[in-house]
């Protein structure tokens, strides 16, 4: 059943659709090897761009090879893109509305031990609050590769998570991407709980161990952050006894502060709680360790969902 | 302060060089994670700095009168890590906490964790800056130390690095030194070709570093940089222009990325990797050590 970690689905699925695509290059911050836009590189060596470890120069030059009608990925460590070159994002492909892609790799807390300087949490924050820009968190392999070709039809700037490490299958073979739609995966009564990018694969496992134990929940799985259908949300929000967010990324100003955003402007403004990183910057250490002090593996999760549920009663 | 009582003979140095190789790659590969290749080319600067020259209080860490150094290739943690280990900042035992969760060796430097680590550094290209920063610090303050940078030949890439290149000078920082491991290899970069050292392209072979540094005001000097006189004399040029050349010094420090181990050697490859059992053997029995795997 699982799975082929999200970076290697970018790899194959963006080498794959060059062959047809023209317009498609890869602009690699020396981490090709990492993010596996080595698969293109090897694959297609002449839609790889190794332009070196400068990110800043990586957007520039994405920028100017866009007004020639190129669509270009970026390749390096998500944070290197939301933080470093993040003037660059913002003039050049902001507010140009240029057709660059970021594949932000490594997103999230989970990169290999690296530690803080290269855990993005907040990159949800920084490119929601960027006019123009499409933002998108698969769930899974299938999620990512039916994700990666609709970016690629697409005409306008796109920041895409891909997390390192494979994580247990949300979709099958047919699962449809549509684009701006939140997308309810299971029906429950007891709560609602929304979650975004390979956090959602966790959280099921959450809901499924929660459902042996009596506690129904509904859950839905928002791949799109931006723009998204928000009525849509809300609908499905409506009348939830309570809310709670997960997401692999600081509880300001991501899904967390998205969900409060649109509820607390609805008609009838629902309990929130996020989860997520507190305000403070994580570690070096393995994945399991990571998820169980920062509160986001499976079983912390459904914790979590429990320790609320009691305390409302 | 310093330092050391007795100086060490170039016999001893390679001794302390050798065992931190081998606590690099044992570490790593109990850690499960790390880099490899470029703690390794660095090794002999780094253990002649903090042995030799730098003038350091391994039991005061925080002494303001202490030499700073900033490990601007921050990934190369673990050789940083190693040497302040043996140099006695902190017990030898807890380099196997590297990366764990709770650490105080985490993948990239944390000066707000690790004894004997001066700036925070993992995201390339911001520790020549830094470096400007406190040696500035230094002359505005008229304290007398010294401020040692080490960067990466692929970080050169990164335009920050440039810009205080272009800055430093005018800020006449003869107490500045910044010292480029010239390894001939980045992660992955470009292909070879016909005139590259190993099996990927030199991130800066196309450029005259010395001419560039030179051109931009540095006093400049290139090394062999696993020749312990080369990197002494050159350290001990570099401080002999404190307060005198009203110029930062740029030692290009011409090496072999994972230096010292056959299999890690002029690799790619071993940018970071974890050694396999045989492979530890391989290392150790090189390396010429005796210890056992921290494994
Ligand atoms: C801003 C930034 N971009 C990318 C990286 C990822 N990265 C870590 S090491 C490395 C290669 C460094 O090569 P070099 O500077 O030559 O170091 P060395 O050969 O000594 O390992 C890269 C691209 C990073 N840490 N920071
Ligand atoms: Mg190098």
């Amino acid at each position: 059943m699982s799975t082929k970690a999200q970076r290697q689905v970018w790899g194959e699925t963006l080498s794959e659709l060059s062959e047809l695509d023209e317009r498609i290059l890869v602009l690699d911050g020396d981490l090709a090897t990492s993010t596996r836009a080595d698969i293109i590189a090897e694959s297609h060596p002449e839609k790889f761009i190794q332009v070196g470890i400068a990110e800043q120069n990586i957007v520039g030059m994405a920028f100017g090879l866009s007004t020639l009608g190129y669509r270009p990925w970026l390749s390096s460590f998500g944070v290197f893109f939301t933080n470093r070159a993040l003037d660059q994002v913002r003039m050049l492909v902001s507010q140009t509305k240029a057709p660059v892609r970021i594949a932000a790799a490594y997103s999230g807390l989970l990169n290999g031990s690296s530690g803080k300087t290269h855990q993005d949490i907040e990159d949800f924050a920084i490119m929601r609050a960027m006019p123009n820009m499409t933002v998108i968190a698969p769930a899974d392999a299938t999620e990512a590769r039916a994700a990666i070709k609709w970016v690629a039809d697409y005409d306008g700037p796109v920041y895409i998570r891909f997390a390192r490490d494979a994580v247990q299958d949300v979709f099958d073979e047919d699962y449809v991407f549509a684009p701006h739609k939140p997308v309810v995966l299971r029906h429950g009564t007891d709560l609602t709980v929304v979650s975004t990018g390979v956090q959602t694969s966790r959280v099921a496992q959450a809901l499924d161990s929660l459902e042996q134990e009596g506690i129904t929940a509904k859950h839905i799985h928002v791949p799109m952050l931006k723009p998204l259908d928000d009525q849509e949300l809300l609908q499905e929000l409506r009348s939830a006894p309570l809310i709670v967010t997960v997401e692999e990324h600081s509880v300001l100003g991501g899904l967390g502060g998205l969900v409060c955003e649109l509820t607390a402007g609805s008609e009838e403004p629902a309990r929130v709680t996020r989860l997520g990183l507190a305000d403070h910057w994580s570690e070096s250490a393995p994945n399991e360790f990571l998820l169980d002090k920062y509160g986001l593996s499976p079983a912390k999760v459904a914790e979590h969902i429990k320790a609320t549920l009691k305390s409302r009663k | 302060m310093n330092t050391k009582t007795e100086v060490l003979t170039d016999l001893e140095m390679s001794s302390i060089i050798q065992e931190a190789r081998w606590r690099v790659i044992d570490t790593v590969a109990a850690s499960k994670a790390g880099h490899i290749g470029g703690p390794m080319s660095a090794m002999d600067v780094l253990v002649s700095l903090y042995f030799k020259h730098m003038r350091i209080d391994p039991n005061n860490p925080r002494n303001p009168e202490r030499d700073r150094f900033i490990l601007s290739k921050g990934h190369c943690a673990i050789g940083l890590y190693t040497v302040l280990a043996l140099r006695g900042y902190f017990p030898v035992e807890e380099l196997a906490t590297f990366d764990h969760g709770n650490s105080r060796l985490q993948g990239h430097p944390d000066m707000l964790l690790t004894p004997g680590v001066d700036a925070s550094t993992g995201s390339l290209g911001q520790g020549l800056s830094s470096g400007a920063g406190m040696a500035l610090g230094a002359k505005k303050l008229g304290k007398d130390f010294h401020t040692w940078v080490m960067l990466g030949d692929g970080e050169l890439g990164e335009g920050m690095v440039w810009e205080t290149v272009l800055s430093a000078p005018r800020f006449g920082l003869d107490n500045l030194t910044a010292i480029v491991d010239v390894n001939g290899l980045q992660q992955y970069g470009w292909p070879a070709g016909p005139r590259d050292r190993f099996d990927r392209s030199e991130p800066v072979g196309h450029v005259d570093l010395e001419a560039v540094f030179t051109g931009f005001g540095w006093n400049t000097i290139s090394i062999n940089g696993h020749d312990l006189k080369e990197i002494s004399d050159a350290l001990t040029f570099a401080q002999s222009f404190r307060g005198v050349s009203g110029k930062p010094t740029a030692i290009i420090s011409n090496t072999t990325k994972g230096f010292g181990v056959s299999f890690t050697s002029g690799t790619y490859k071993w940018h970071n990797g974890i050694a396999t059992e045989e492979q530890l053997r391989t290392a150790r029995e090189e390396l010429g050590q005796k210890m056992e795997s921290v494994k």
